[in-house]
């Protein structure tokens, strides 16, 4: 589904990434392990263009979408992606967190619908070729109610759903990190990227994140985690890539990647962290 | 004391019996229109200069914009309203052959004025909203625009209300001078007063409590609003 060619990226003179190739299928879930400052939330960052790859290609669908040509908010919308930060919109509550980007893109791409057929329409009244308009089967107030009530499934979901209307301050760190992923799935995406999700939260609130990461996980969804909760990276993973200084040093299954390493690299990072 | 009642009496006599009354209100009328619009017209442009100011620089956004909203910051931060105002009055519209009632000219050279320095408030509103929520909402798929227009700039508002309170009491004081160019404010209204009672002590007395009175509502009003958007902190 995605597939990374000779990826590098550099802040100035630094070179951060150092040419990646890999490939992301459909279903699979990749744990990047790895030190810190190897360029795993680079490289993770690189994927949806959140950094702009300096040289290389993102295929993702069929589309390079590292190509500044190319409109990347169209790709996006297919690309979740959470934060080690949440990131949740501190002047949205939390229904209005979720709603946010499903209306307003929904409603966008129906004004774009409209005012493409009053111009077929134009078009038709002087040609006798008449092109088929586009189908308008939604309103904007259908739009707003299917939206609140796909984000209410998603907070029933997760048992948040008193907490639909109050603002993230108020809520704690798990809750936060819960939420910011179903505000990721409710664009439907084809493919979730995690930063780090667990690195910003109390510990006691870790286990609360992951289990609705492995819940997804399980449902099918294809993910790539950057992680430095080994356990789980060992539990969910389908592929483990270890990562320095820039490259791929390893990738394997994670049974024979923490179990036999190959690399020397891998072995003494593995040392460390277990 | 006696010399101040006869003052007081000579002030009233004026204000009250003759049409004082109707210039000062038509003043006061004029002094806040000005500063209202003007304040208006300086979020509006202050808002669209701060989102270029802060667009990445290696997006393909044209450069030229970019040295323009600096020249205009330059200019209408480095010279007073009142040159900017006699000029834009007795040169710049004449010379363009356009025919404005004072008043107008005054609430454009004041908007103008405050979108200068505006700019500067919002673009450090905005640069103190963690960059994650722009990320955020790109990484949605909103597009710049719209991730500015619905995730940023509310943000940056809501830090730079009270800074914005600040430019608002600047503005209402400023409009003391728009008489340069013959626009009826309070100096106009008070001043008719004191020459045709051949006395200014009460005039101006009262025009200064006027306008003191004028600023703690505009700070009270600030801080209830405040107070409204701050409910996005507030735990309950």
């Amino acid at each position: 589904m995605i597939d990374v060619i000779d990826l590098k990226k550099s802040f100035g003179k630094l070179e951060v990434l150092k040419g990646i190739t890999t490939t992301i299928k459909e279903g699979e879930k990749v744990a990047i392990i790895g030190p810190s400052g190897s360029g795993k939330s680079t490289f993770l960052r690189c994927l949806n263009c959140l950094e702009d790859p300096t040289s290389g290609s993102i295929i993702f669908e069929g589309v390079d979408i590292a190509d500044m040509r190319v409109d990347i908010n169209i790709h996006r919308r297919h690309m979740g992606m959470v934060f080690q930060q949440f990131n949740l919109f501190n002047n949205k509550t939390v229904i209005e967190n979720i709603m946010l980007a499903p209306v307003y893109l929904a409603i966008h791409d129906l004004r774009m619908k409209k005012l493409q057929n009053f111009f077929i329409r134009i078009k038709n009244a002087f040609s006798k070729h008449k092109t088929p308009l586009y189908e308008i089967d939604t309103t904007p107030q259908k739009i707003k109610e299917e939206a609140r009530e796909n984000a209410l499934r998603l907070l029933r979901r997760i048992g948040l759903e008193e907490k639909a209307d109050v603002y993230p301050s108020t809520l704690s760190g798990g809750q936060k990190q819960r939420i910011a992923i179903i505000r990721a799935m409710a664009m439907n995406p084809k493919v979730i990227l995690f930063d780090e999700p667990t690195s910003a939260l109390d510990p006691e609130m870790v286990g609360e994140v992951l289990d609705l990461i492995k819940q997804l996980a399980d449902e099918g969804m294809t993910m790539v985690i950057v992680t430095h909760e080994m356990g789980f990276a060992r539990e969910v993973a389908t592929r483990v890539i270890f990562m320095d200084e820039g490259r791929i040093v390893e990738e394997n299954t994670p049974q024979e990647l923490f179990n036999n390493p190959q690399h020397p690299r891998t072995r003494e990072f593995l040392s460390k962290v277990l | 004391m006696g010399n101040f009642s006869r003052k007081l009496e000579r002030f009233w006599e004026i204000f009250y019996e003759y049409d004082g009354y109707q210039r000062v209100l038509t003043g006061l009328k004029n002094t806040v229109y000005i500063a209202v619009v003007g304040l208006a017209i300086g979020i509006v442009i202050g808002t669209i200069i701060a989102i270029i100011e802060v667009f990445p620089k290696y997006k393909r956004l044209p450069r030229i914009l970019n040295g323009f909203c600096r020249f205009y910051v330059a200019l209408f931060r480095g010279t007073p309203v009142v040159v900017q105002l006699l000029v834009a009055y007795y040169v710049v519209l004449p010379l363009l052959g356009i025919n404005l009632p004072a008043l107008n000219v005054c609430v454009l050279v004041f908007g103008l004025n405050s979108g200068a320095y505006v700019s500067e408030i919002m673009r450090s509103g905005i640069l103190s909203v963690d960059p994650g929520q722009m990320e955020a909402a790109r990484a949605l798929g909103l597009s710049y625009r719209v991730s500015m227009m619905k995730v940023v700039v509310p943000q940056a508002v809501k830090n730079i209300l009270p800074t914005l309170g600040n430019e608002f009491i600047a503005l209402i004081k400023e409009t003391s001078v728009v008489s340069f160019v013959g626009a009826a404010d309070l100096y106009v209204a008070f001043n008719y007063i004191g020459t045709n009672s051949y006395e200014f002590m009460v005039p101006y007395l009262a025009m200064a409590l006027i306008y003191i009175v004028l600023v703690m509502a505009i700070a009270f009003l600030v801080k209830i609003m405040e107070r409204s958007l701050r409910k996005s902190d507030r735990r309950n």
